[in-house]
């Protein structure tokens, strides 16, 4: 993880130099220092879980403090399957005895790569950002995106579910 | 909406080792505690929340065992094992334990690294980075001596 430094020189208070950002008006400090209380580097191993993604789309990982992680298909080990009964990606992996496929279970640990990031602006747009003074008016429902994203792969030996590279 | 913490200070970071943020983070969940329970803001809770998840996180990785001596003892085991600091880091707050792992932290490895110096890696990670000593106990000791690699 990197932070800033010095550290001793940082205010943990909401005016000081550490702040907690609700509005996306700070986004461009985000934009500059990434996620959290750290920075991670390109190509940081993490530990983590996986959560069900939706249909064919992207494997979600969470790392407990911070889920706005993806794994798009391309990036898991291949060739890989979407078990549409199981909803879950499987890694069909090429054994002497034909193909093994190894599922990748809701809530397993997971060692993946992070591959890249993407800042979202999220500021609301439009007529609803501000108060709802305008009665009557329907409130558009805000698409929840995150303002910064993930993309972790795990197409490398050694990535994926833990239990896939333990000697047991 | 997500709330994060960041720093208004210049991007250009440095790097620190889990043990450290997990130090830091301690350091201040104990500040925060002594300033006394003030009503918290949403924002103050959210805070709360983000550091109690991260140190839950860290609290689970290697660094849960190490030290500043373990850490500077690493450093200087490492030093002639041409590594970068990023891929140091990665060693410390991994504590890898197999040449996969190695493969995986050192960047274009099979070209930098002859199967030796990846075992000489290993031998200086799982020799000088305490593991877990419940898990340690159950492994058969096959370090003897604890080696330096210079």
């Amino acid at each position: 993880m990197c932070l800033p430094m010095p550290v001793r020189q940082l205010e943990w208070s909401l005016e000081g130099g550490v702040c907690i950002v609700f509005s996306p008006t700070r986004a461009e400090v985000v934009y500059n220092v990434g996620l959290c209380i750290c920075l991670y580097d390109i190509t940081k191993l993490e530990d983590s879980y996986i959560f069900p993604g939706d249909g064919a789309s992207h494997t979600k990982v969470s790392l407990g403090f911070f889920d706005d992680i993806i794994i798009p298909p391309e990036s898991l080990q291949q060739p890989a399957k979407f078990d549409e009964a199981e909803q879950v990606w499987v890694w069909e992996y090429e054994t002497e005895e034909g193909a093994h496929d190894l599922y990748m279970d809701t809530g397993e640990e997971i060692r993946f790569r992070v591959v890249d990031e993407s800042f979202i602006d999220t500021s609301p747009t439009g007529p609803c950002s501000t108060e709802a003074s305008t009665s009557g008016a329907t409130e558009e429902v805000q698409k929840k995106e995150a303002p910064y994203t993930l993309v972790g792969s795990i197409s490398e030996p050694g990535l994926g579910l833990l239990s896939w590279w333990t000697n047991s | 909406m997500h709330n994060f913490l960041f720093f208004r200070k210049d991007a250009n970071a440095a790097l620190l080792s889990n043990l450290e943020v997990f130090q830091l983070l301690t350091e201040l969940k104990q500040q925060r505690k002594d300033s006394g329970k003030h009503k918290q803001s949403s924002g103050q809770q959210n805070l709360n929340t983000i550091m109690y998840e991260t140190l839950k996180y860290i609290s689970k990785t290697p660094c849960r065992f190490q030290s500043p001596e373990v850490v500077r003892d690493f450093l200087i085991a490492t030093k002639g094992h041409k590594l970068t600091k990023a891929e140091k880091l990665q060693l410390l707050n991994h504590r890898p334990m197999t040449a996969v792992e190695i493969q995986l932290m050192v960047e274009e490895s099979e070209e930098r690294l002859t199967e030796e110096q990846i075992e000489s890696l290993l031998q200086t990670v799982s020799s000088i980075l305490p593991g877990n000593p419940e898990e340690e106990l159950q492994r058969p000791s096959a370090m003897g001596a604890e080696e330096e690699e210079v």
